[in-house]
């Protein structure tokens, strides 16, 4: 009835599914410059909108006088906080329950502070009105260190909150105070820790820095007055959400409001939370009825849009005399600039900073965590990691090696002594998570034996000889992680952001020739979800990865869903997908057995077809089951071939991994350089190893920049001091290392496919690996703890105020 | 301000348009003449998202006043292949995964392009210290290096079949 | 960021350069590369009503080696500096620290005219040209004239060139003996943290004559005699070096900025010295 078929795995291999290397569909109109990213768009009659920005940290607005830039040729309108406010838009929601000026109302709390916007006929003539703008400022007291922020004496920033004692999590306890989160069981900890062999005690800093995407933020607002239609294109990581967003400040309906996120060009957490310039745009087009665009300069991006990480971590960690740990505890400072504009799951106000326990058997542990506002830009972003976990991560790494010091052991040894043990999982932790699998110890082995750790050692001593003798300038760190993260937020019953659950989703149509479309509530920016969500399908519905376009980022089209970050686009789109999948198969398989003429049970799959059990000769492909869906009157069936999956995730799901990174140090200045990057990560099933590798590079290569020399740094009055690419530290190709990847695979239990997600893994583990390594330089000559980055100047005084200049 | 008069060859193409002087190359390519391939990413000449090949060099576009670029020859990223005919470099960083969100992209293959023109078998130092002037947040260059090294194989190999 | 307005001049002779900048004056500045200026004005750090751009003056072109003195052009690239094998012949320092400014890119562009009369402290050029005793060539409208390297820079970005004079040529004698340009610097594209421009000559094991000035120290570049007069007639031992070392030192006047405080930039200039030192010596 058929003719020969190729074998299975011939079938399989040609299907470009689950495991396959497939090459990037993507990749060809990127290749050829046409990508079609936001600054691209260009829109009849679009007007160009720019922003005046606050010079200062802190300072109330006497006056704004817009007349000489209203009277430039070319500028059709300024907006100012007195234009917003009738419409209730001056101020915005932020996503962590707290809300943002939109344009300075009465005052400015950061430096780059939107003031005013400007709208006009194209950017040079909207820069230029821009300067004409005179803005009387009286400065006011700054605070940007947030010890100092909770001064009884500290200048009142947050006016709008004067004697409003009760935050968006529970009670403030003074004025620049925003919330206490508190984790575990301190009673139980401070026993332990009060009586345990060996305590280490430590103030860990994650420096502020910024995702910094190649793109910056942008969009274009067009209000259609014909039909009310409101269509935003812009780089949003979620436009669901901002489609929600939109419409709860604006009282637009939602299905009169549409977001598409074009081409994106990299977000990295940059582009999850709402920025001013999007209300202001919207604002914009609705006043003049045409298109208007904003879209920011590097100065903009870096000044004003989210920041990520700045906490403070002081921590203790407790042990036996020979290293079995017993307890953690751990107090965070968390600097929230200007408005708490953290883009966290709503009852997670510190995000995940509860796995902070990391890869280890920690039995008792408590965490606390408190929410301060400085002069400083608002955000707290998740810069290519899951909510604070890798502020969780470096934490405990850092812990690890101070305790390690403590004991005198080797930190290599004292993280095996500790790890969660195979048949421990699935394992709660002490702060609250339940793991869902894990293989630790295996992976450690390899990854110690595949930099050759005991000679890496031995030839660290070796140094450390020859350096005492003057032989060398030079030192040799050996900076050891091992990670696990938190990520694919997230089940719907405790994971929300501004009340909607952190489900995914999925659709598909299978057409009648056998090709198909899927389309998703995530957005690639970079990741390649047009290629690895086709491989999920391809192998899930026996429809080659190649007939299968993937659509993503129109909410017009696309299935409600929470959008890309946190490594959740695998973990909960990815396993929508295959749920959709698995529906599309459910249904085929009543249309094969109908066809061939059997019970339903009596086919099986098998790589692209159902065949009759026991008669593999006789089978239908999807191919001719689709089509047959089409044109068949199959009693009891619907036509078609259609499917939509809303998946909500029973857990997150625990990616690990082992990243060792061996580094010369320059003692005399400072200078550092990566002879070896090994980079072992475990994310479950893996769906193309080649975009998994490009991931860790590139995460990698993030994490080598915020370690060593990345931030954003302000000024005692508040200044920006890295405010372009010139101080901002990002690496060339020339000061990035080779990096060698390696992998084991422990799939997920409850993910549909096994998979885990990996995009962030390296930034999480990368970090602490290069951290490590500066201070492990540095441990034989009696260095505990030195903060980031490791800059050249902050490396020269570590070894400075060591005593190795003589 | 006066416009004035500029004359310009882009991929070939000759365009003549009025410009304030002021105008960077960046933007008269992209918003006027829609050259969108170029793109704009730090503005200050620090990340080559707008390298285009101008005369013969690879240049910054965002630091070029159309003024300045008055009589020049351009090529893009769009004049590098066609899509029917990928130029070799456009083929290899696909290959060998040497590019992610994509928003570099043209400007590394544009910049890529006149390196192998001035050292058609680079060492991977030298494809690294040739490729500094341009950035790249996602692949963290490894694949971007590899294909450079792989199209200045392939390029070469052709050369000497034709030989 | 975009620039203010300004009109646009691009003249073919250096005598039609001149005219425009006296006429205009201080409203009126000559741009080569532009890749210091453009993006000062793109910032609106800097205003100009006109830009007089020397792309067109063929006689601001070209490298001339004639026996012992090397000749370069104002408007000649990095990237031609670096490619010019009778220059890497008669001067090899001038290779050697090109290649450590800026990126590709930007050395396509960037010229060593602009390079040395932008007065721009983190710049590298005036360093090494106080190093190689370089002396520019300024037209004005009353002429040309000579100004030593060493006496050109006043303060940041004040120099001897007046707003209506074009610097047209630097010239200096090629070098003889060992050189070496160390720079420290956070990354391709940074400014030096501090960099040392070194020439030394040998006689024997002992040095006959040197040269030494450093870059981004000051609010100029610092050519540091005492560090010159302590390597002379030494056998470059540790004790000549620490003296060298030492007394250059004492002439610079870093300043704290992202790069780091102070007591750093002086620590690194002393290792950049000693390095760049000793490379030119196993050179000499």
């Amino acid at each position: 009835m058929n003719e020969m078929s190729p074998p299975t795995a011939e079938r399989a291999a040609a299907l470009k599914g689950l495991g396959s290397e497939r090459k990037r569909v993507e990749d060809a109109r990127f290749t050829q410059g046409k990508g079609n990213y936001v600054d691209d768009l260009k829109l009849p009659g679009m007007l160009f909108g720019d922003f005046v920005r606050s010079p200062y940290a802190h300072a109330r607005i006497k006056s704004i006088d817009a007349e000489a830039a209203k009277a430039l040729p070319g500028v059709v309108a300024v907006l100012t906080a007195e234009d917003l406010a009738p419409l209730g838009l001056h101020w915005m929601p932020t996503l962590a329950g707290d809300k943002q000026m939109v344009l300075a109302d009465g005052k400015v709390l950061f430096q780059g502070q939107e003031v005013a916007f400007v709208v006009a006929e194209d950017r040079y003539i909207a820069a230029d009105a821009v300067e004409l703008i005179e803005v009387d400022y009286e400065e006011l007291p700054v605070v940007t260190d947030p010890f100092k922020a909770q001064a009884d004496d500290a200048p009142v920033l947050r006016e709008d909150l004067d004697g409003n004692m009760e935050g968006a999590h529970g009670p403030r306890r003074h004025h620049n105070h925003i919330f206490t989160w508190e984790q575990g069981d301190k009673e139980a900890t401070d026993t332990v820790i009060g009586s345990a062999d060996v305590v280490a005690e430590e103030m860990i800093y994650y420096h502020r820095t910024h995702p910094c995407p190649l793109e910056t933020c942008g969009c274009v607002a067009s209000m259609d007055k014909v039909n009310g239609k409101l269509t935003v294109h812009g780089t949003f990581q979620a436009p669901h959400a901002v489609r929600t967003v939109a419409s709860l400040i604006s009282g637009i309906a939602e299905h009169n409001i549409r977001i598409i996120s074009p081409d994106i060009g990299g977000g990295f957490g940059n582009k999850v939370g709402v920025y001013p310039g999007y209300i202001c745009s919207i604002v914009a087009s609705i006043v003049t009825g045409v298109p208007v665009k904003w879209v920011e300069d590097r100065m903009d991006n870096l000044m004003a849009t989210a920041f990520a990480r700045d906490y403070w971590m002081q921590g203790k960690i407790a042990a036996t005399k020979d290293g079995k740990i017993t307890g953690l505890w751990c107090h965070v400072t968390a600097d929230h600039g200007a408005f708490d504009a953290c883009a966290d799951p709503t009852k997670f106000p510190a995000g995940f900073f509860n796995i902070c326990t990391g890869s280890y058997d920690i039995p008792t542990a408590y965490l606390a965590v408190d929410g301060v506002y400085t002069n400083k830009a608002p955000g707290g972003v998740a810069y290519r990691c899951s909510f604070r976990v890798t502020e969780a991560a470096y934490f405990i790494e850092r812990m690890i090696e101070v305790l390690a010091i403590k004991l005198g052991m080797d930190a290599a040894e004292l993280r095996a002594k500790n790890f969660i043990k195979a048949d421990q999982f699935p394992y709660r932790s002490a702060l609250g998570w339940e793991y869902d699998s894990g293989n630790y110890q295996p992976a450690w082995d390899k990854a110690l034996k595949a930099v050759g750790y005991d000679d890496l050692r031995k030839e660290q001593a070796e140094r450390v000889e020859a350096f005492k003798r003057g032989e060398t300038r030079k030192l040799l760190g050996i900076g050891l992680t091992f990670f696990t993260e938190i990520v694919g937020a997230g089940p719907v019953k405790n994971c929300d952001i501004l009340g909607l659950g952190m489900f995914d989703s999925c659709e598909i149509r299978i057409h009648p020739t056998g090709s198909a479309i899927a389309r998703l509530g995530t957005i690639s920016q970079g990741q390649g979800h047009a290629t690895t969500f086709a491989q999920i399908l391809a192998s899930e519905t026996g429809i080659p990865a190649d007939d299968i376009t993937i659509e993503e980022g129109d909410t017009d089209t696309a299935p409600y869903g929470l959008g890309t970050y946190g490594s959740r686009s695998t973990p909960v789109a990815g396993a929508a997908t295959a749920m959709a999948g698995r529906k599309i198969r459910a249904k085929a398989q009543m249309i094969a057995a109908y066809l061939l003429e059997v019970h339903d049970d009596d086919v099986e799959w098998d790589v692209d077809r159902f065949v009759v059990k026991g008669a593999p000769e006789r089978f239908k492909t999807m191919k001719e089951i689709a089509f047959a869906s089409y044109n068949q009157a199959i009693p009891g069936v619907e036509p078609g071939l259609e499917a939509v999956s809303y998946y909500d995730p029973p857990n997150m799901t625990y990616p690990f991994g082992a990243y060792i990174c061996v580094m010369e140090i320059d003692a005399d200045t400072g200078e550092w350089s990566i002879r070896q990057f090994y980079a072992l990560d475990d994310c479950g099933t893996r769906i193309n190893p080649m975009i998994i590798e490009g991931q860790v590079h590139g995460g990698v290569t993030e994490a080598l920049a915020i370690a060593m020399g990345q931030e954003i740094a302000y000024d005692e009055i508040g200044n920006v001091k890295t405010g372009t690419l010139m101080d901002f530290f990002i690496p060339t190709a020339w000061e990035t290392p080779h990096y060698t990847t390696d992998h084991t695979v422990t799939p997920s239990p409850h993910h549909p496919i096994g998979a885990k997600g990996v995009g962030e893994s390296p930034n999480v583990g990368g970090v602490p690996a290069f951290s490590n390594a500066v201070h492990d330089a540095f441990r034989p000559f009696g260095l505990v703890q030195a903060h980031m980055p490791h800059d050249h100047w902050r490396i020269w005084k570590i070894a400075h105020d060591l005593g190795l200049h003589g | 301000m006066d416009k004035m008069h500029f004359k310009v060859t882009v991929n070939g193409k000759q365009e003549e348009l009025l410009v304030e002087p002021r105008e960077l190359l960046i933007h008269v390519l992209r918003e006027k003449l829609g050259v969108t391939g170029p793109h704009i990413g730090c503005e200050t000449s620090h990340c080559g998202a707008c390298t285009v090949d101008m005369d013969g060099k690879s240049v910054k576009s965002c630091t070029v006043f159309a003024a300045q670029a008055n009589g020049a020859d351009v090529t893009t990223i769009e004049g590098l292949g066609t899509p029917d005919g990928l130029h070799v470099l456009q083929q290899m960083f696909k290959e060998h995964h040497g590019l992610q969100c994509g928003f570099c992209t043209p400007g590394m293959i544009t910049r890529a392009y006149r390196l192998l023109q001035e050292n058609p078998d680079p060492s991977e130092e030298d494809v690294r210290f040739g490729m500094s002037g341009n950035l790249c947040r996602c692949t963290g260059y490894q694949n971007i290096v590899k294909a450079v090294l792989a199209s200045a194989a392939e390029l070469n190999a052709v050369k000497e079949a034709a030989q | 960021m975009i620039p203010g307005n300004f009109h646009y001049h691009r003249p073919e002779s250096v005598d039609d350069a001149v005219a425009i900048l006296a006429k205009y004056g201080d409203e009126a500045r000559a741009v080569a590369g532009g890749h210091s200026l453009i993006p000062m004005m793109k910032l609106r750090m800097a205003d100009l009503a006109h830009v007089v751009d020397l792309q067109a003056i063929g006689d601001l072109k070209g490298i001339t080696v004639d026996s012992s003195t090397v000749t370069i052009g104002a408007m000649v690239t990095q990237h031609e500096l670096i490619a010019s094998e009778p220059l890497a012949q008669a001067a090899p320092i001038i290779r050697e620290a090109s290649l450590q400014i800026a990126d590709p890119q930007v050395r396509y562009v960037g010229t060593i005219g602009g390079n040395v009369a932008n007065g721009d402290p983190g710049n590298d050029m005036p360093a090494l040209m106080q190093c190689l005793d370089a002396t520019f060539v300024l037209t004005g409208p009353n002429g040309t004239r000579d100004v030593a390297a060493r006496e050109f820079y006043e303060a940041a970005y004040f120099t001897a060139r007046e707003d209506d004079e074009l610097l047209v040529a630097i010239r200096f004698p090629a070098t003889q003996g060992g050189y070496a340009y160390e720079k420290q610097k956070r990354k391709i594209g940074d400014y030096a943290t501090a960099a040392a421009a070194v020439l030394i000559e040998k006689d024997g094991s002992s040095c006959s004559a040197a040269s030494v000035a450093m870059t981004n120290l000051s609010d100029v570049p610092v050519y540091c005699q005492g560090a010159i007069d302590a390597l002379i007639g030494s056998t470059l031992d540790a004790s000549a070096l620490d003296a060298a070392v030492a007394a250059m030192q004492e002439a610079i006047d870093p300043q704290a900025d992202n790069r780091g405080p102070v007591e750093f930039k002086r620590h690194v200039a002393g290792i950049m010295l000693r390095r760049a030192i000793e490379r030119a010596a196993s050179r000499a």
